[in-house]
């Protein structure tokens, strides 16, 4: 069996890897050398050095963008983890009709992006008139927009893998606390957040990248307006290459920037709750 | 074994997969290319059915003689150029294909189109500046039929070393659309103001009767003087771009230019006063124009809300066939309270332009070239530009007779007429799209009362020196 899986390795791995290095390797590679690089269209680019990336360092609206985003990350982080966590719990707990809400908050997941921010724009301007105000009146409403948005959009979907989580808990181990006199609270902090503890990994990951990473909803429901000053770090880097004449390199480098920073913060994050994973 | 099998099985179905993958897009890149010329060649090829050899045959013709690929900026006219395009292909066998790039969406479309293989052979800048990224693309068209046919040298873009680089292909014209119906009303009131439009020949006759106009808009059955001055991005480029025209025009007369590296702003406090009066006199409260869509104020005026509406030509089919018939619709100049008012003509230019793909090959480019002519001489091309896109253009093969209906041409050629100074579309020189966007958002937070004035002042003279250092280095 070793010997046939050693013999045959290539024939399986090799449509995969075309795929992964026509798909990934080497945009990813042209796209770092093209940081360095002016250019107007990807297939003629002039080499011009760390040029484009000096001229980040004088973008105030990239470092406005930089903490805005990460505002908006730790917002929707906690908020997206604490409600999931709380529904997950409550629809483990046998009450009727579960499967039925399961399905409704796991359902805007499955709607896209842009169509999701339309909508909520739509609606949240509706609301907004009654003050005589709209989305885009100051950055503090596209925010909270923003963050009412992806709230709405996640929470069902960490639920599904809080729910499976909390599931996979064994029943004597909540039995044993409550033999021992452990209170709901103590049940929760002591027998449930540590055996969910994977999920708990996954789940702010996800949250956390999917925050840095947003595009779609931001493009769809403020789109950066007023003044750029509700754009996220995804936006800011489509608008400075495709907005600016000249500025594409720019862009490219923003966006070699914008995935160590990404990578870096996802790997941090993995490491800290990894070692609060307990074993059983 | 039976696991072996199975992954076996699975390996070869990815392999297909990707293997089909890769054919069909390759095939559909060839449908595409000789779509047009598919209905051609079908008649020719009468009874051969085999797709392939009959893809092979459009192939050596398009080698022959060349093909077309026009990146089409407006939307609006999406299908009308299509049907164009079918017919010259019907006429003439070479394959010419249209696409058009979603609104807003035209400079990130042809930076990606333009890196393809079978990049367009046909495209436009809106002026100057967008030309200075695409400079290194444009064909010569010196002794192009679109060229020669131009009436004067100001709609051509001619670089120092005398290159035409490219062609302005549609004249329009912007000012403050009105509703004479509305109006006339107003002058049968007790105590109106003036009795007839054109006592409406200054900014301080414009703010006079606005004023009034909207102190009895009850009376009159409107909601407001102006059509909401919506800074939504389908909208705000009518104040960011149009109305900061005038006072660069200005102030580019003052000073005998025709561009600069640093605008003084002298007129500042003009568009001040004319941004008040629009925000002012409006349908609706400030505070909401953060959301407010060209669609939006389109309608405020055609369902008859609103009594001016700052737009241009262009804007007839949008604002056409609701409450506002054809002969209530005229156009005053935007005055602004500033220069020769008595003598101040509407503000006429283009932002269309084509220009030609230098890296095209040598056929690609003479079929481009033989389209073009054909679009602007042959009675098909200029029906359509009349009837059906409703173009005024700036070439004298377009006599009299090939002049669109649309009234707002009409008021703007009634103006040329009596003498009146157009006033050229100036804003092409502005530095860069993020001027604009930085103009804009000053100005839209000055109108909701979240920044003041010098904000906008600050984007309007240092953001044109900055921007300008930018772009130029």
């Amino acid at each position: 069996m070793q010997h046939s899986l050693k013999k045959y390795f290539p024939v399986f791995v090799l449509p995969t890897l075309a795929a992964f290095t026509i798909g990934f390797i080497i945009p990813f590679l042209m796209g770092i050398y093209l940081s360095f690089c002016k250019f107007t269209t990807v297939t003629d680019a002039k080499f011009i050095g760390i040029g484009n990336y000096l001229k980040i360092l004088s973008d105030d609206a990239f470092g406005h963008a930089l903490w805005y985003t990460a505002a908006f990350t730790i917002m929707s982080v906690l908020l997206i983890n604490v409600l999931a966590f709380s529904v997950a719990m409550l629809l483990t707990k046998g009450i009727r009709g579960t499967n039925v809400f399961r399905t409704v908050f796991f359902m805007p997941n499955l709607i896209g992006g842009i169509v999701l921010g339309y909508v909520w724009q739509l609606l949240l301007n509706g609301v907004l008139a009654k003050f005589q105000k709209t989305l885009t009146y100051s950055s503090a409403y596209g925010f909270w927009g923003l963050v009412i948005l992806m709230c709405w959009q996640q929470i069902g979907y960490m639920m599904i893998i809080y729910i499976s989580g909390i599931q996979n808990i064994p029943g004597e181990l909540i039995e044993a606390a409550k033999i021992d006199g452990a209170r709901p609270v103590q049940i929760l902090r002591n027998v449930t957040i540590p055996m969910v503890m994977p999920s708990i990994t996954i789940c702010t990951f996800l949250t956390l990248t999917n925050g840095f990473k947003l595009f779609d909803q931001n493009l769809a429901l403020t789109n950066g307006e007023p003044s750029n000053m509700s754009e996220l770090l995804a936006l800011n880097i489509f608008n400075t290459f495709y907005g600016r004449t000249g500025y594409e390199g720019v862009g490219q480098a923003k966006a070699v920037v914008f995935f160590i920073l990404v990578a870096l913060i996802a790997v941090i994050q993995t490491r800290l709750t990894r070692t609060k994973e307990v074993q059983h | 074994m039976k696991k072996k099998l199975i992954s076996a099985l699975l390996a070869a179905a990815i392999a297909v997969t990707m293997a089909t993958g890769c054919g069909t897009e390759k095939n559909e890149d060839n449908t595409n290319n000789n779509n047009a010329a598919q209905e051609g060649n079908e008649a020719s090829n009468a009874g051969e059915k085999n797709e392939t050899e009959n893809a092979g045959e459009q192939d050596k013709t398009a080698d022959a003689e060349g093909s077309v690929y026009y990146l089409n900026f407006k939307p609006e006219q999406a299908e009308q150029w299509k049907d164009l395009a079918e017919e010259y292909s019907n006429e003439t066998g070479i394959p010419v294909t249209i696409e058009t790039a979603a609104a807003g969406t035209y400079e990130s479309t042809l930076k990606s189109e333009m890196a393809k293989e079978q990049a367009p052979t046909l495209f436009q800048v809106n002026g100057p500046a967008g030309l200075a990224s695409w400079k290194d693309y444009c064909y010569d068209l010196k002794d192009s039929a679109v060229y020669k046919n131009l009436k004067s040298d100001d709609f051509a873009l001619i670089n120092d070393a005398g290159e035409v680089q490219a062609v302005a292909y549609v004249i329009e014209t912007y000012g403050l659309i009105y509703n004479h119906d509305i109006l006339s009303d107003y002058f049968e009131m007790d105590g109106a103001k003036i009795k007839d439009v054109s006592e409406i020949n200054s900014f301080a006759k414009l703010k006079e009767v606005a004023d009034d106009m909207q102190a009895r808009k009850e009376e009159l059955g409107i909601d407001g003087v102006f059509a909401p001055a919506g800074m939504d991005s389908s909208s705000d480029w009518r104040f960011k771009t149009h109305l900061a025209n005038l006072p660069i025009y200005f102030e580019y007369k003052d000073d005998d230019l025709d561009t600069t590296d640093a605008i003084k702003g002298t007129y500042l406090d003009a568009y001040k006063n004319i941004w008040d009066l629009y925000i002012t006199d409006s349908t609706i409260e400030p505070s909401m124009l953060s959301g407010i869509t060209g669609e939006d104020a389109a309608a405020e005026f055609s369902m008859g809300n609103a009594v001016f509406y700052q737009n241009g030509t262009w804007a007839y089919g949008d604002i056409a066939g609701n409450d506002v018939d054809d002969e209530d619709m005229g156009m005053l100049p935007i005055y602004i309270g500033v220069g020769d008012e008595a003598n101040q003509g509407l503000c006429t230019g283009s932002e269309n332009y084509w220009c030609v793909n230098k890296n095209a090959s040598k056929e690609d480019i003479n079929a481009t070239l033989d389209f073009l002519e054909w679009v602007i001489t042959s009675d098909k091309g200029r029906q359509s530009f009349r009837d059906e896109m409703g173009f005024v253009t700036p070439f004298s093969t377009f006599t009299e007779e090939y002049q669109p209906e649309n009234p707002l041409v009409k008021a703007s050629n009634e103006y040329i007429d009596a003498g009146k100074t157009s006033i050229p579309w100036v804003f092409s020189t502005i530095p860069s799209e993020d001027w604009k966007n930085a103009v804009g958002s000053a100005l839209l937070e000055y109108a909701q009362g979240t920044g003041d004035w010098e904000a906008v002042k600050k984007a309007f003279v240092e953001g044109w020196a900055s921007e300008y250092k930018a772009v130029n280095e």
